[in-house]
């Protein structure tokens, strides 16, 4: 990444502003951040977060992290829970490229510089690549404790235990663990991290993952980090190992059946069609000549409902 | 009280914590041996609860030492070891009974995990173990198992209290502080939980620090009283002895302000 001052001769930018929006001061402070994050992997940094052009939970941590991070050289991808067409993915790449000037791109393989929400690519990253992620609660352990001054003390001491009775608690009532996103992990054995909103389906990805994953949270001012090839474990029992989901159903479209699939309602009946979260990665397999039935997959009825009723099959 | 041959479990030596000009509790030693109880009375305000704070490890002394018997290193100081070896030492080797329950327990999750949480803080990873733990203790308690899973809040006070205690005991501590825990109950549930604290202590062997402004309470549980005045310890004895002839004039006041059935 390049340290990015003025820049004279970049078409289409917005006069007035500095390079990326934020200012160079900022920027060196972000990455000050930045710096200490990698260096303890997991362990969430301070900074001053500054207010940005759009609302807070629309990813004003990631885009300040982004901002620091860019140069001119870069091509930028933005995933708004998979796919690149959403509100929030087309704002935020449009922000950049006009206070930036920098190329964006659509396909995982052709990005320098990914900012995600909700999703980590189908499609392995490499170690040129960084992935940013907009964290709205960066804190693990804030469901169970509420004392900033506690959970800070927790982190030093790596008093984790208190993650597995959050667990506990699931498999008590539940049968099983249904945390379902933004799963506790636990980074180079030692800090305990929220993943951000990312589905547990998405955790192994993180594990030793060749690319450097930056997350930021812009209204809770923290920055943390997990280094390229870090070690990232999911909490679990012994008893009851950690699993990610699975679908007993292909993408209609390009055919996978490994891939996370979103469930599209397609008319008042219940019909559902599955296909994957990841846009980039079902165009991509379609453009190879894998293809899906198209189909909806009609209703089930609901048997729960009837023996509810209290009628015998 | 057989082993009194043996090192102390606890020494507090010339304990006395201020707050600002005001005397919470002075010049207060004792010492407490293994699977002994020890009881604190005094009147509100005497500083009994300070002195509790003090020496478990939740407020630190103005002067004076709290030394423990930590099961590797022998007698140490408890407020010169590191922060998490006292911590460590609280979750483990200590258990904490508050008079309020809700100052003890995690309202927020279910008996089972309030039972089961220092068993995870400690590396507890299996469930199936933590859970069978858990209901171990939840019966000896005489907790009704079908409640494993409610959250304590939908508890009465007498259950909420036993699971305190459930709690706390679920490590195997070797000392256990109780701060007033029968107050706040009505009479019959006080004495089931006494019945049955006193029985845990008996089969377990725990030393207890008990404090209560209760005789009854102490009259039951306590094999050696303290009674506390103004922060000082005014008179200090077997319990019997203590009740039965007070010598200092406060506990004789004390002592005949017992209101008879």
């Amino acid at each position: 990444m390049m340290d990015g001052t003025m820049q004279p001769g970049v078409p289409d930018t917005l006069e007035g502003y500095n390079f990326a929006y934020l200012d160079e001061q900022t920027k060196r402070m972000i990455r000050r951040a930045t710096l200490k994050a990698v260096a303890i992997p997991g362990y969430q940094v301070p900074f001053g977060s500054r207010e940005m052009p759009l609302p807070y939970g629309w990813g004003t941590g990631g885009i300040q992290v982004t901002a620091s991070i860019i140069g001119m050289d870069d091509t930028l991808k933005v995933i708004d829970q998979g796919a690149d067409d959403t509100t929030n993915a087309v704002n935020i790449r449009r922000f950049f490229a006009k206070t930036a000037g920098v190329a964006t791109t659509e396909k995982t393989a052709e990005a320098s510089i990914i900012q995600t929400r909700h999703r980590i690519p189908e499609e392995p990253l490499r170690a040129d690549q960084i992935i940013v992620y907009q964290v709205p609660i960066p804190e693990p352990l804030r469901f169970i404790e509420p004392r900033e001054t506690e959970t800070r003390k927790m982190h030093a001491l790596a008093e984790y235990g208190i993650m597995h009775v959050g667990l506990y608690e699931e498999i008590a009532h539940f049968g099983r663990i249904t945390q379902g996103y933004d799963y506790p992990v636990q980074v180079n054995d030692r800090y305990v991290m929220a993943p951000s909103p990312i589905p547990k389906f998405d955790n192994p990805k993180m594990d030793r993952m060749a690319a450097l994953q930056l997350f930021g949270a812009g209204r809770e001012k923290r920055i943390y980090a997990v280094p390229p090839h870090t070690k990232v474990k999911s909490l679990d029992f012994e008893d009851h190992p950690f699993t990610i989901e699975s679908w007993d159903k292909a993408c209609a479209l390009c055919g996978s059946d490994h891939s996370y699939l979103d469930e599209v309602i397609t008319d008042d009946q219940g019909s559902r069609l599955f296909v994957c979260s990841d846009s980039d990665y079902c165009r991509t397999r379609r453009e190879a000549g894998h293809a899906g039935s198209g189909l909806p997959v009609p209703a089930e009825p609901d048997t729960t409902r009837d023996t509810q009723a209290g009628e015998q099959p | 009280m057989n082993a009194r041959a043996a090192n102390p479990l606890l020494e507090v030596k010339d304990l006395s914590r201020r707050y600002g000009n005001q005397v919470g509790c002075e010049d207060v030693s004792f010492e407490l041996y293994p699977g002994e109880v020890l009881g604190v009375v005094g009147e509100s305000g005497s500083g009994k609860t300070t002195l509790l704070k003090c020496v478990s490890g939740l407020l630190p002394p103005s002067a004076g030492a709290v030394r423990f018997d930590t099961r590797i290193d022998g007698l140490r100081d408890i407020y010169a070891m590191s922060e998490p070896e006292r911590r460590m030492l609280m979750r483990t080797d200590w258990g904490i009974v508050f008079q309020n329950p809700r100052d003890g327990l995690r309202m927020n999750v279910s008996a089972g995990a309030n039972v089961g949480e220092r068993l995870m803080a400690v590396g507890a990873r299996h469930y199936g173990e933590i859970r069978g733990a858990a209901s171990d203790w939840l019966e000896k308690v005489e907790m009704d198992l079908g409640r494993i899973d409610h959250l304590p809040a939908t508890f009465s006070g007498g259950m909420q209290q036993r699971l305190q205690i459930a709690r706390n005991l679920v490590t195997g501590p070797r000392l256990v502080f109780m701060d007033e825990p029968t107050s706040g109950l009505d009479v019959s549930v006080q004495a089931r939980l006494l019945d049955l604290i006193r029985g845990l202590v008996r089969r377990l062997g725990i030393a207890c620090v008990v404090v209560t402004h209760d005789l009854g309470v102490v009259r039951l549980l306590s094999h050696r009283l303290m009674v506390m005045r103004g922060g000082r310890v005014v008179e200090q004895g077997l319990t019997d002895q203590v009740l039965d002839d007070p010598q200092h004039p406060y506990t004789q006041l004390l002592v005949s302000s017992i209101l008879p059935v």
